[in-house]
C-alpha cells in the first residue's frame, strides 16, 4: 500500500488505467465461464475493443496535440484493408494468432505511412482548416477504396480501378477486393483477448509518450505554439510524431475490426465513423485517456441496450448524448454539481459518518504502527 | 485519485451488471410483434409458435426498404396466424444498413430464440450475417439481398433475383427485342447492388453485340447532380440509357435528361420500382420507362390487390417490391415448414436441416412470381417480368 502511495502521481494513474482494462477482461471472462454472457454481449466485445483503441489514439491527436482531426476512419480503413488483404492471401496458412498479429502489424505500418504522407501537408494547417482537410482525406480514401479491384491468380496480383472483369484473372484466380462490395468470405480471426492486448499496447505506448520528453514537447505545442517554437522545439517533428502514432493505432484497430467480420466494405469508414470516435473522445474528456475508454465502451453498448424501445432507440441515444454532454461540460451544471457535493459533505449526518470513518482509519494505522 | 478509482471501478461494475441483467435470453415477444402469441395457446395447437427473426434498416438512409420488409412480413404473419394451424411470431431488428449493427441485431435475435431468419434486407450486412448464420446452421431467407455471395452457404436462400441474373436478363431483353444498339449506363459505383448488375450487363452486352457508348458512375455521396453523366451519354449518341439504380436517383436523372432535351429510352431493374410513388414528380416524364421487376402494385391479380389493400389500410402507403418480397418470404418459409413437417419445438439447427431439404422440393406462387422454385445453391428460379410505364401506370410488355 505504501509503495502505491509513494509512487509518482502519473505512474499510479497509469497503473489504474491498465488495471481497469485487466479487470474488465477478468470480469468478462468470469461471466463467460459462468455462462452469464449472452450472444449479444459476446458479439460486442471485439467492436468495443476496436472503438476503445480508436478513441485512445484519436485522443492523442485531439487532446494531447490539440488538433481537431475528422479523418480517423480514413486511417482505420487503410489499415483494415491492407491487413485484411494480407490475411486473405497468406494469413490463413499461418496459425490464427500469428496471422492476426502480422496482419495488425501490416495494417498499422500502412496506416502510419499514410499518416506520414497526409501529415506533411496537412499539419501546416491549424484549427478549422486542419479539421476540414482531414475530413476530406477520410472521404477521398473511402471513395478510392470503393473503386479498387484487386485479384490474385497463379501469375500474381492484378489491380484495376474499373471493374472486376478488367482484372484479366486466370480461371484459377480469386477476386480479393471487389469494388463497392469490398472483401467478402473472410475467415474470422479477431478475439477478445487480442483486442485487450491491443488496448494494453496502445495504452502503454501512448501513456508513456505523454509522460516523456516528446510528450511534453507535444503538449507545449498545444498550449502555446509560438512559445514552444521559441524555446527550440521542432514543431513539425513533434506534430508529425503524434499524428503518425495516432494513425498507426487507428490502422491496427481497423485490422482488429475487419477480421472480426467475414465481410469488409469501404462504406463503413465514412465521416460518421470519424465523428462517432470523436464523440467518444469529447464525451470522455479531451486529453483524458481513461475517460475516452469508458465513454467508448458505454456509448457503444448503449444503443444495443436500447433495442427494447424499438423505434425510439436512436432518439433515446441522442437524448442521452446531450444530457451526458451537458452534465460533463456545462459550466452551470459543473457549478451545481460542486455545490451539491459541498452541501453533501457539510451535511451533519454525513459529517458524523465521515468523522467516524476517519477515526477508524487512524486507529488502524496506529495499530499497524 | 481515490475518487477517480472508485468512479472507474463503479463504471466497470455497472457494465458488468448490465451484462448480467440482459442475460435471460428468452424475453417473450418484444416490440414489433403484434402477433398474439397467446392465440396459439388458446387454440391448443400442437405445432406451437415458430420464432422468425428479421433484420433490416428501419432507421437511416435505407429505412424505406427495411420498413417495407418489416411491414410486408408482418402482414403475411398476421394472415397465417389468423388461419390457425402453424403459428409465427416475427421479431424485426434494426441494422441501420450497417455491417456491425447487423451482427449485433443477429446476436440479439439469437438471444431471443430465433429459429429462422428472414433477412437481411440489404446486401452489405447480409454478406456478414450469412456466414455467421451458416456457422450456427440457422436457416436464412433473404427477401432482397441480391448479391451472389450472400447465398454462398447452403443454409441461405433468396426471394429476389441475383444481381448477375438481372444484368444478364436486362441485356438479353434489350438485344432480343432489338430495342437499341447504342447504350449508356449510369450507375452507383459505391453500391454493391448497382455495380453488381452493371458488371454482368456489360459482359452480356458484349456477347449480344450491344455497344456501350458511355459508362458513367456516381457515388452515394454525389447523387444530387447528374448533369455531367447525362451530358456524356447524350454526346455519345446513346439510344438507350440503362439505369441499374434506385428510383430516387433515377428520378433526378430523368429530370436532367428532360432539361437537356436528351430523348433516349430508359431501361432499369427492380430498383426503379417506386418511380410512380414519388410525390410531386412530373409523371409525364416517366412515360415509356421500361423496367424488369418482379412485382407491380397495380397488377390486377387477386393476391396482389388483396395485399396492396391490406398494406394501404395498415400503413397508409402503396407497398413496393421489398414489401412483396418479404410477404412472399414468410409464405415460402411456411411452405417449407409444411413440406418438411417441421415442428416449432425444433431448435434452429434441426429446423435449418429440415427446411434446407424442403426448399428444393417446394413450388410457391407468390406476389413476385408464379411457380418459384429453388436450387440447392439458394438461387430462386422465376421469370423476370418486363414492365413499361404507360399513362402513369405499369403495363406488361
Amino acid at each position: 500500500m505504501n509503495a502505491l502511495k509513494n509512487m509518482k502521481k502519473t505512474t499510479r494513474s497509469n497503473l489504474i488505467t491498465y488495471g481497469i482494462v485487466v479487470v474488465f477482461y477478468i470480469v468478462v471472462q468470469a461471466l463467460t465461464a459462468g455462462g452469464l454472457l449472452n450472444n449479444s454481449m459476446k458479439g460486442m466485445l471485439v467492436p468495443i475493443c476496436t472503438y476503445v483503441v480508436l478513441a485512445i489514439s484519436l485522443n492523442l491527436t485531439v487532446g494531447i496535440l490539440g488538433e481537431l482531426s475528422l479523418g480517423h476512419a480514413g486511417f482505420m480503413s487503410v489499415g483494415a484493408f491492407s491487413g485484411a488483404v494480407f490475411w486473405v492471401v497468406t494469413g490463413s496458412q499461418l496459425p490464427p494468432a500469428l496471422g492476426l498479429a502480422v496482419s495488425m502489424l501490416i495494417g498499422g505500418v500502412v496506416a502510419g505511412v499514410f499518416g506520414f504522407l497526409i501529415g506533411i501537408p496537412v499539419l501546416r494547417l491549424r484549427g478549422d482548416y486542419l479539421a476540414i482537410v482531414t475530413l476530406a482525406f477520410g472521404e477521398i480514401i473511402k471513395n478510392v477504396l470503393n473503386t479498387v479491384y484487386l485479384g490474385i491468380d497463379s501469375t500474381g496480383f492484378h489491380f484495376s480501378m474499373k471493374d472486376s472483369s478488367s482484372l484479366g484473372l486466370a480461371p484459377d484466380g480469386d477476386v480479393i477486393i471487389n469494388g463497392a462490395i469490398g472483401i467478402s468470405g473472410m475467415k474470422k480471426a479477431s478475439t477478445f483477448l487480442a483486442g485487450i492486448i491491443l488496448i494494453l499496447i496502445t495504452l502503454f505506448v501512448i501513456l508513456n509518450l505523454i509522460n516523456s520528453r516528446a510528450g511534453r514537447a507535444i503538449m507545449s505545442i498545444r498550449d502555446n505554439r509560438i512559445a514552444a517554437e521559441a524555446t527550440g522545439i521542432n514543431v513539425t517533428k513533434y506534430k508529425l510524431m503524434a499524428f503518425i502514432i495516432s494513425a498507426t493505432f487507428a490502422g491496427m484497430a481497423g485490422v482488429l475490426y475487419a477480421l472480426n467480420f467475414s465481410a469488409l466494405a469501404a462504406k463503413k469508414f465514412d465521416y460518421n465513423t470519424s465523428i462517432l470516435v470523436l464523440v467518444f473522445v469529447v464525451l470522455g474528456g479531451i486529453g483524458n485517456i481513461r475517460g475516452s475508454m469508458i465513454a467508448a465502451t458505454i456509448l457503444y453498448v448503449l444503443p444495443e441496450m436500447l433495442r427494447s424501445v424499438a423505434d425510439y432507440r436512436m432518439l433515446a441515444y441522442a437524448v442521452v448524448l446531450i444530457v451526458m454532454m451537458i452534465f460533463n461540460q456545462s459550466p452551470q451544471v459543473i457549478a451545481w454539481r460542486e455545490q451539491m457535493a459541498d452541501r453533501f459533505a457539510h451535511n451533519p449526518v454525513v459529517k458524523g459518518l465521515l468523522a467516524k470513518f476517519k477515526k477508524g482509519g487512524e486507529d488502524r494505522t496506529k495499530g499497524e504502527a | 485519485m481515490k475518487k477517480f478509482l472508485s468512479a472507474a471501478l463503479a463504471a466497470v461494475m455497472a457494465f458488468g451488471l448490465v451484462a448480467c441483467g440482459s442475460t435471460p435470453a428468452s424475453t417473450p415477444a418484444s416490440e414489433g410483434t403484434s402477433t398474439p402469441a397467446s392465440a396459439a395457446g388458446t387454440e391448443g395447437d400442437a405445432t406451437g409458435v415458430f420464432k422468425i427473426g428479421g433484420i433490416g434498416p428501419t432507421t437511416g438512409g435505407a429505412a424505406t426498404y427495411g420498413n417495407a420488409v418489416k411491414n410486408g412480413a408482418q402482414i403475411a404473419v398476421d394472415e397465417i396466424n389468423a388461419l390457425g394451424g402453424i403459428q409465427f411470431v416475427l421479431n424485426f431488428q434494426d441494422d441501420e444498413n450497417d455491417v456491425e449493427k447487423a451482427m449485433n441485431a443477429y446476436n440479439n435475435l439469437k438471444d431471443w430464440g430465433m429459429q429462422a431468419l428472414l433477412g437481411t434486407v440489404t446486401t452489405q450486412p447480409c454478406l456478414t450475417v450469412a456466414p455467421e448464420a451458416a456457422a450456427d446452421n440457422m436457416f436464412l431467407l433473404t427477401p432482397s439481398a441480391s448479391n451472389v455471395d450472400v447465398i454462398a452457404e447452403d443454409n441461405a436462400f433468396q426471394v429476389c433475383f441475383t444481381d448477375p441474373n438481372q444484368g444478364i436478363a436486362s441485356a438479353d431483353y434489350i438485344a432480343d427485342n432489338a430495342l437499341a444498339t447504342k447504350i449508356a449506363i449510369i450507375y452507383d459505383s459505391s453500391d454493391a447492388y448497382s455495380s453488381g448488375i452493371r458488371d454482368k450487363f456489360v459482359e452480356e452486352a458484349g456477347v449480344k453485340g450491344l455497344e456501350i457508348v458511355a459508362n458513367e458512375a456516381f457515388t452515394g455521396d454525389s447523387k444530387t447532380d447528374f448533369s455531367v453523366q447525362v451530358q456524356k451519354a447524350k454526346d455519345a449518341g446513346a439510344e438507350l440509357v440503362f439505369l441499374p439504380i434506385y428510383y430516387t436517383e433515377a428520378n433526378l436523372i430523368i429530370q436532367e435528361m428532360d432539361k437537356q432535351g436528351f430523348d433516349a429510352m430508359i431501361f432499369g431493374c427492380d430498383g426503379l420500382d417506386g418511380l410512380l410513388t414519388i410525390e410531386g414528380a412530373n409523371l409525364e416524364l416517366f412515360e415509356g420507362v421500361m423496367l424488369l421487376t418482379p412485382f407491380v402494385a397495380d397488377a390486377d391479380d387477386e393476391a396482389t390487390q388483396a395485399f396492396v389493400a391490406k398494406y394501404q389500410e395498415a400503413y397508409g402507403e402503396i407497398p413496393n417490391q421489398f414489401a412483396a418480397d418479404a410477404y412472399d418470404g414468410i409464405y415460402i418459409i411456411l411452405a417449407a415448414i409444411e413440406q418438411s413437417g417441421a415442428t416449432a419445438d425444433m431448435d434452429a439447427s434441426a429446423l435449418c436441416d429440415a427446411l434446407k431439404g424442403a426448399m428444393t422440393e417446394i413450388t410457391v406462387d407468390g406476389l413476385t412470381g408464379e411457380g418459384m422454385q429453388w436450387q440447392a445453391s439458394g438461387e430462386v428460379n422465376k421469370a423476370p417480368r418486363a414492365m413499361k410505364i404507360v399513362d402513369g401506370a405499369y403495363a406488361a410488355m
